[in-house]
This record gives C-alpha cells, sequence and structure tokens, in this order.
C-alpha cells in the first residue's frame, strides 16, 4: 500500500514535469527566431534603413521605406474591404442559427478558412489584375482581404453569441428598429470582440507572401496610389533573401524584424483592446 | 368594470406545433395593476410577449387573434409603433451595458432618433428617476454605467428606461424574480404607485405578490385562461375548483 501511494505520488510529479517542459518547449522556437533575427537584422537598423527607399546592389545605404509604408496601405485596403462584409455575415450568422442559408454559409466560411493562400493569390489576379491589365495594390487587398474575411465572421459571430438575448429584447421593447438595436446596442457591447477578431485578421495576413506575388507584385519605389504595383515586407524580405547578395540577406533579417514587430505590436493592441472595451453585463 | 386598455380576443399563440396560448379573451382595466398567474410553462411569458409583439420574434412563433389598444388592433399596426406603446420590464435586470445611467433613460429617445433639448432630457431623467425611486441614490453618480448598480437599483433603473417613454401599459415579466427580498419589496411599493399614471400588467409565478399587489388577477392553465377576476374574489372566492386547486398548492 505505501509504496503504491508512492509511485502514484512520483507519476504526479512526473506528469507535472512533463507539462511545464513541454509548454516550455513550444514557446522556444520564438525565442530562436528572435535571437536570429536581432543577430543578423541589428546592424542593418538604423533611422534610414526605416526611411529612406531601396537603393541598387553595391550602393551603401538604403531602406525599406516602401515596403512599410506598401504594407500599411495592403493591410488598409483589404480592411477597407473584409470589415463591412465579414462583421455583416458574423451578424447574420448568429441571428440565424439552424438556417438553411446560414449553415451553407457558415460551412464555407470554414472551407474559406483552409483556401491555400496562393490559390487566393491567383483568384484575385484573375478578378483584378486581368481586367484591369496591371499589378496594383487594390488586387493584393482583394486576395488578403478573402484571406481576413473567416477570421472577422467567426469572431464576429461568437461575440455577438455571447451577448444575452435579453439585451435585444430589451431595446426592441423600447421600439427601437431591429438595425438600429444592431448598430447602437449590440455591436458597441461586443466592440471589444469584434475588434479584436479584426486585429487578429490584420496579423493573419501582415505576414502573407504568396498572395502578393502576383497581385501587388512588389515595386521597388514609394507608392500611394492603390491602382499601381506596391511593396510590402514580406514580399521583400522573399526578393531579398532569395537574391545572391549578403548585404540583401541582411537586410532581409532586419526587415523580418520590422514584420515580426509589427505583428506583435497588434497582438498587444488586441489584447489591450480587450482589456479597455470589455462590457460588463 | 372600470375602462378598459386592451382588450385581447381569441388569442392563439404557437411555437410551432406547440399550441402556447388558447383562444384567449381578456379585457385588461385602465391604471390598475394585472396579474398573471399560473403553474410554469402555462403561457404567462408567452401572454404578455404577444401583447408587445415580441413573441413573433421567437423561432417558429405564430399568433391569430386580436389584440386592441384603445381601440386599434396592434396586429395591424407596426411592431415598433406598438412597442412605444407598451413598454416591458424583463426578468433579469438588462440595463444597456455600454450607457451610463443618464443615457439608459433616455435610451427610449436616443435610440429611435427622437431629438430632446437639454433642458427637456434632464426633466425627464429627473422625473423619471424620481418616480422610480432612484433619484436620491444615484444623482451624483448619472454619469456612471448602469452596470455597475445593485440588482435592485438595476431593476428599477430598468423600468425607468420603459416609463420615460410614457407607455400606455407597462408589461412585467416576473420583475423581482432575479432579486433579493428587500430589493423586490421596494419594486413592488414601486409598482403600487405607478398604477396612478399607468397600466400595468405583471407576470408573477409568486402568489403572494400577486395577492400584495395587483387588482385584477388571471389565472394561466396549459394555455387556458382558466378565470380572471378582481384579485379579492380570486383570492377568497374562486369560481373554478382549479384555481382554488393552485392556490392550496395541490400542483405547479
Amino acid at each position: 500500500m505505501e509504496r503504491k501511494i508512492y509511485i502514484r505520488i512520483l507519476k504526479d510529479r512526473l506528469f507535472k514535469i512533463f507539462i511545464i517542459l513541454f509548454s516550455f518547449l513550444s514557446t522556444l522556437p520564438l525565442f530562436f527566431i528572435l535571437f536570429h533575427l536581432i543577430k543578423n537584422g541589428i546592424s542593418s537598423l538604423s533611422f534610414e534603413f526605416l526611411f529612406n527607399l531601396p537603393k541598387p546592389v553595391g550602393e551603401k545605404g538604403g531602406g525599406i521605406a516602401n515596403a512599410i509604408v506598401g504594407t500599411f496601405i495592403l493591410i488598409l485596403v483589404s480592411s477597407f474591404l473584409s470589415i463591412p462584409i465579414g462583421v455583416s455575415a458574423g451578424i447574420y450568422l448568429s441571428e440565424n442559427k439552424n438556417k438553411k442559408l446560414s449553415n451553407v454559409v457558415s460551412m464555407l466560411v470554414d472551407i474559406l478558412q483552409g483556401v491555400p493562400s496562393i490559390v487566393l493569390g491567383i483568384i484575385a489576379y484573375l478578378w483584378v489584375v486581368r481586367p484591369m491589365g496591371r499589378f496594383s495594390a487594390l488586387s493584393g487587398g482583394v486576395a488578403l482581404a478573402i484571406m481576413m474575411l473567416p477570421v472577422i465572421i467567426k469572431s464576429t459571430e461568437e461575440t455577438i453569441n455571447l451577448i444575452p438575448e435579453s439585451l435585444k429584447e430589451a431595446s426592441l421593447s423600447l421600439g427601437v428598429p431591429y438595425y438600429k438595436t444592431f448598430l447602437l446596442v449590440i455591436l458597441p457591447a461586443g466592440l471589444s470582440g469584434v475588434l479584436t477578431g479584426i486585429l487578429l485578421g490584420i496579423s493573419r495576413i501582415a505576414g502573407e507572401t504568396a498572395p502578393l506575388l502576383f497581385t501587388a507584385f512588389g515595386n521597388p519605389y514609394m507608392n500611394l496610389n492603390i491602382f499601381k504595383p506596391i511593396e510590402s515586407l514580406p514580399h521583400l524580405i522573399y526578393n531579398y533573401a532569395k537574391s545572391p547578395f549578403p548585404e540583401w540577406h541582411q537586410k532581409a533579417w532586419a526587415a523580418s524584424f520590422i514584420l515580426i514587430l509589427i505583428v506583435f505590436t497588434l497582438n498587444i493592441l488586441s489584447k489591450l483592446v480587450v482589456k479597455r472595451w470589455k462590457v460588463r453585463f | 368594470m372600470e375602462s378598459e386598455i386592451l382588450k385581447i380576443e381569441n388569442l392563439n399563440a404557437y411555437y410551432f406545433d406547440n399550441h402556447a396560448l388558447k383562444d384567449i379573451n381578456l379585457k385588461i382595466p385602465k391604471n390598475k395593476v394585472t396579474a398573471i398567474m399560473g403553474p410554469s410553462g402555462c403561457g404567462k411569458t408567452t401572454l404578455i410577449r404577444c401583447i408587445n409583439r415580441l413573441h413573433e420574434l421567437s423561432p417558429g412563433a405564430r399568433v391569430t387573434g386580436k389584440i386592441f389598444l384603445q381601440d386599434k388592433n396592434i396586429y395591424e399596426m407596426e411592431p415598433m409603433v406598438v412597442r412605444r406603446k407598451i413598454g416591458m420590464v424583463f426578468q433579469k435586470p438588462n440595463p444597456f451595458p455600454t450607457m451610463s445611467i443618464y443615457k439608459n433613460v433616455l435610451s427610449g429617445y436616443n435610440l429611435n432618433g427622437i431629438r430632446l433639448s437639454k433642458e427637456e432630457e434632464e426633466k425627464i431623467v429627473e422625473e423619471t428617476l424620481r418616480k422610480v425611486g432612484l433619484w436620491d441614490e444615484v444623482k451624483d453618480s448619472l454619469h456612471k454605467r448602469g452596470t455597475f448598480l445593485s440588482g435592485g437599483q438595476q431593476q428599477r433603473l430598468c423600468i425607468a428606461r420603459a416609463i420615460a417613454l410614457y407607455p400606455d401599459v407597462l408589461l412585467m415579466d416576473e420583475p423581482t424574480s432575479a432579486l433579493d427580498p428587500i430589493s423586490a419589496a421596494k419594486i413592488e411599493e414601486l409598482i403600487l404607485k405607478l398604477k396612478e399614471n399607468y397600466t400595468v400588467v405583471i407576470v408573477t409565478h409568486n402568489l403572494q405578490q400577486a395577492s400584495r399587489i395587483s387588482d385584477y388577477t388571471a389565472f394561466l392553465l396549459l394555455g387556458e385562461l382558466i378565470e380572471f377576476d378582481k384579485t379579492e374574489k380570486i383570492f377568497t372566492a374562486p369560481s373554478d375548483p382549479r384555481t382554488e386547486n393552485y392556490l392550496l398548492g395541490k400542483f405547479g
């Protein structure tokens, strides 16, 4: 009997050690990534790197300002396209459970989430690039917007599912029309969830390269026109990393560091948003 | 009987195949408190949700029959218009969590796009909060969120929100069942005061409550209206044996 209990305690301890060990292991890759990025990129990081345009190989200096601006423009374009559609679809899904159309939509959203990003790039190429006759930030934004959609739809749906039905009835019972009930009562109450979904969607697309290869295309110059090709951080990293020039490799490391920093900031921001706009029912 | 404000004629309500209310005929008198009592699942809540047309929002809901508010059939009016004339207070306090106490009271105006001047706003807020006995408790924290109040205060805020629109009828769906006894007593007191200006229809499964606050009582059983009369009569000499059995606690 005594022995048996001793073995049980031992197993308990072992189990605890294992889960701690493995959870620590799962964070290791991130530390390695950060370590590498800082080690290899820090030498290129400078004020100039952030605010200058790229220079040809061989010339000293040069930066990635066009890619940083481009990434933000792409994020803006894709958010502008996907947020209204995604939030509306999320509202529809949570308001019409177990109806045929909403079940179909919900299933399609799940499938859309699994579509490889390169395929979305091809779709945007066929839909936007071909008819317009040129690569553009807009087409890249379309590809990224399709990627963001499922994240926004699902998070909006889940957020609104959590808002008590009684809140909606309170508003309706005052004679408030359905659309105002949603826009002025339900959405504000779920703002933190919806915003978090949007930020997570953005951080998901911020690092995408594949959908941009034949849509946004890349551009060594500063471009603010969404109807023209545009550079982006992931695309710049891709180009620099596969080049044969060691100094470009270093710039790719530094650009990766910046990209991770942006995604990291978005994640922290989404945590803050949850705290700030959390609504007590 | 005094003048009636609501007249329900042959009302039937369904959820899918479930026949929840069967041929209800009821006249609700003006400026009185009418209690609707009955065991769980008898259709009390469905009945008052038919009166402000919230019932039809439930999945599978259907209604036949007529309900007249004064002389107009509410089923021929726009639901939004009906709901502005017939206010509702729910079982659980549900103030708008994103709004301050001040905004909660005015929400019926603000959400409906009715513009008020600053003076009108302040007048309505003070007057309504005084009516529900909340003014002295919250006058210094009007711009704090309503959800920080206690449960009983929240429920009085919800009543304020409903009566701020000066409805003809105030429906209450077990308004005290989620509250502690002291808060519940305050709400009961308030209901007695409210009937000077409003007609109150209150659903309750608490018999003592019905006998304490109501002038008229309707007894529902399995979707049928068994008896409707002066509360005094129902509680002392009911004419239907089923009412008597219910009051004696033989079922329900």
